[in-house]
């Protein structure tokens, strides 16, 4: 057992934070904010170009790392508060291609996402199911084709992806089963709402009526149910460390203005009350980056201990849960200790607090995961 | 980075496993598991077990007779004795005033005192804090004023943990009076049995015996009992308080607690239902659980870290704050759990073999007198308060 990180990861997560400091500091990223799209094509090149795209791909295909990697890259996407399709495109939709896609597929998108030009959103969650995994959308069979009806709700980054995958229900001669479709974003059918996201990303929502799809678009063969599980999954755990990050640069930030503040004739940092509130901060984001180094961790060893599914579910869950408490809680005091600079837009802390509360509000917030939890002791009791 | 136990450490797991499956007496491990009573023979009992094994001491290096594990390995260690219910380590001697007598004594003090931790012929018991000095140790009273070859000691120590068992106690007093209230203070390692030194028990929130008063009149206490230079006492303590890094998260015991809690909420009737089946009773459970894995992964990652040559530095302000509102959380909801049944005082009950009424006592009588008992965590071995004035001081830079 041992969670050091070696060399390597050391000097990776160096570069890409040399790289954030230089080329993506607060003023630049106001500038993407401005943009139309909402984030800049240019950066994503450069992401490209320094081989943050490729990392945690198979190596077949030009992959760079693994999942220790991605972790340690998603902390300083969230101490950058970076606005690209970083977490859809490389954390959620490269991995399920991996996962999931067959050899040709892998071949034609994932040396594309390495290159910058592939950009992927996941379309799986629906309005009705709020955070469950429900599926309503569905894939009829039509001769060699395949025709999409549904409607996709909050698509992360879905507003600037190249190509959607997207999650339909169908049903074949063995029964029903959980498919994932690669769908063009401009097909004869797709209709998209675009729109931003409280914290400055973009998101659509997606209808499809009567898309017609050829066969090959279907992402590998079989019932996708378990491969979308994990691919959520290990969503919640790049999710997690993008937090961890985010909370760090939070409490970095709010010492620094509580030493710089001075009220009373001194600075308000001296003051035991806010010492003490920076101290339990500091606590939970300690423990929630070892919660957020348990969930890669799980995610990591389903391929050697695919048996082992009930545990990853459950340590994911709670790794969840931790973290968006924590990120509430982190967010919620740095505003506070910030005093009515805390509300100005022109300061980072505001925008760390939303980008931290959005984060506890995907792929299931605190309530959401604890209620996972909760259950799973009830089975383990009955068991 | 893997989560996972090596081989290695899976073996040496087994080994501890299978030495407790045999040596461990039923009745002690039943007795520690049901938060009854124990005994001086029950802890001293297991110490010598554990001996035997060269185990007694199982954070000592081999120069001094320990079994030189790995920070993981005791970490196993601690887990798989705690799981069984076995007596807890004397932490006083082994775990206290040992590192300290490794780190500052002298060699006759180390030859002298260490094989008798080791064994268990001494039990230690800890001289520091004062009615007027308590999160503000530094200011303490009790002085030592040097006549020739001996101290004479005149004070009074509380909240004294086991003194009433021990044969040795370890105390601060103060040699000097001059600068800082922390330069003037000496580590004296003193026989329970010198003249002028009584105890008084102090009866606690429970009704339980477990700390005491002591005073000591003219204790005569010879030089050579001084650990390290006479005025440097502050500088052992702070370090015999920091040696322990990951103990005080109390790890172990809050997740056998964690499993018990499960096991009396599977029992408890609630209307004809087990009290699990309550989705707000079970949150609860679950909201802890995730708490007591957030401190196990930081834990872990503090062990990693000290295999790997690192100073996690002050850290241990945070596992303390954290595992000691765990082990408080656990022992409220096993209270509440009980429902009415949390009211009876049955202080008989607590004593092994009980078998009286009200029915059932044997198992639920103990749970709410712990409640009220385990209020100490947050105050003991520097509060809570005092961590985060630590954490926010030397970690935060404020």
């Amino acid at each position: 057992m041992q969670f050091e990180f070696n060399d390597d990861q050391l000097a990776l997560q160096d570069s890409v934070r040399r790289f954030f400091t230089e080329r993506y500091d607060f003023e630049t990223r106001r500038g993407c904010l401005a943009e139309p799209a909402g984030s800049s094509d240019e950066i994503w090149q450069a992401f490209a170009e320094q081989g943050f795209l490729s990392i945690g791909l198979p190596e077949a295909h030009g992959g760079i790392g693994g999942a220790t990697e991605l972790m340690l890259t998603m902390e300083e996407i969230g101490r950058a508060l970076v606005l690209e399709p970083y977490l859809s495109t490389v954390a959620l939709c490269a991995p399920l291609v991996a996962d999931h896609g067959t050899e040709a597929q892998q071949a034609d998108l994932l040396p594309r996402v390495a290159a910058g030009s592939l950009k992927l959103a996941l379309a799986h969650g629906e309005a009705e199911a709020r955070y469950a995994s429900t599926v309503h959308t569905e894939a009829r069979r039509e001769g060699e084709s395949y025709v999409l009806n549904g409607a996709k709700t909050t698509v992360l980054d879905g507003a600037v992806a190249d190509l959607l995958l997207v999650s339909a229900q169908m049903k074949d001669r063995a029964g029903k089963l959980l498919a994932v479709f690669q769908v063009d974003p401009n097909a004869p059918g797709v209709r998209l709402v675009r729109y931003r996201t409280q914290d400055g990303r973009s998101a659509a929502d997606v209808f499809f009526k009567d898309v017609n799809l050829p066969a090959s678009q279907m992402l590998g063969v079989g019932d996708a149910t378990a491969a979308l599980e994990r691919a959520v999954q290990r969503g919640i755990a790049a999710l997690c460390a993008e937090a961890v990050g985010a909370m760090e640069a939070t409490n970095a930030t709010t010492i620094e203005y509580t030493k710089s503040r001075k009220q009373f004739g001194q600075p308000i940092g001296r003051f035991q009350a806010l010492q003490h509130r920076m101290a339990d901060m500091f606590v939970q984001a300690t423990q929630a980056r070892s919660m957020s180094i348990l969930a890669t961790g799980r995610c990591a060893a389903h391929a050697a201990e695919p048996g082992d599914s009930a545990l990853r579910r459950r340590d994911v869950s709670m790794a969840k849960c931790y973290v968006g408490k924590a990120a509430r809680f982190v967010g919620q005091q740095a505003v506070q200790l910030h005093g009515g600079m805390g509300m100005a837009d022109e300061l980072a802390v505001s925008h760390y607090f939303k980008r931290l509360t959005m984060i506890d509000m995907t792929f299931g917030d605190s309530t959401h995961h604890l209620a996972a939890v909760s259950d799973a002791i009830l089975l383990e009791s009955q068991t | 980075m893997d989560l996972e136990y090596s081989a290695t450490e899976k073996l040496f797991r087994d080994d501890i496993r299978a030495f407790i499956g045999q040596n461990l007496s039923r009745d002690v491990a039943a007795k520690v598991l049901g938060h009854k009573r124990l005994s001086r023979e029950d802890i001293i009992g297991w110490h010598r077990v554990l001996h035997t094994r060269g185990w007694s001491a199982p954070t000592w290096p081999r120069e001094f007779g320990g079994p030189g594990w790995t920070a993981v390995q005791q970490h196993i260690f601690d887990e798989e004795c705690t799981a069984a219910g076995a007596p807890p380590v004397i932490a006083f001697g082994v775990r206290m005033v040992a590192p300290v007598i490794m780190k500052y004594g002298s060699a006759a003090q180390q030859q002298f005192f260490l094989p008798r931790i080791l064994s268990g012929e001494h039990w230690w018991c800890q001289g520091y804090t004062e009615p007027g000095a308590g999160s503000d140790l530094a200011s303490l009273k009790t002085t030592a004023v040097r006549r020739g070859d001996t101290y004479v000691v005149n004070g009074q120590k509380t909240w004294n943990t086991l003194g009433h068992f021990a044969d040795w106690i370890f105390c601060l007093a103060r040699t000097s009076s001059e600068g800082r209230s922390q330069e003037g203070i000496s580590f004296l390692l003193i026989d329970m049995k010198s003249k002028g030194i009584s105890l008084r028990p102090i009866a606690l929130i429970d009704g339980e015996y477990e700390v005491n008063e002591v005073w000591l009149d003219d204790v005569e206490v010879p030089v050579t009992q001084r650990v390290g230079e006479e005025n440097k006492g502050w500088t052992y303590a702070k370090y015999l308080l920091t040696h322990e890094r990951v103990n005080i998260a109390r790890l172990g015991e809050s997740k056998r607690e964690l499993r018990s809690l499960k096991a009396i909420a599977a029992r408890v009737s609630n209307d004809g239902r087990p009290l699990i089946e309550d989705v707000r009773f079970r949150d609860a459970i679950a909201a802890l659980e995730i708490e007591l894995r957030a401190l196990e992964y930081t834990v872990l990652g503090v062990l990693s870290a000290e295999a790997a040559g690192r100073d996690p530095g002050a850290i241990s302000s945070a596992l303390k704050i954290s595992g000691s509102e765990i082990q408080q959380t656990l022992s409220e909801l096993k209270m509440r759990a009980l429902g009415p049944r949390a009211l009876p005082h049955v202080p008989e009950a607590l004593d092994a073999g009980w078998q009286g009424e009200p029915g059932g006592a044997e198992w639920w009588a103990a749970l709410s007198g712990r409640y009220f008992n385990m209020r100490k965590t947050s105050i003991y071995s520097g509060s809570n308060e005092i961590q985060r004035n630590i954490i926010s001081h030397r970690l935060l830079g404020l």
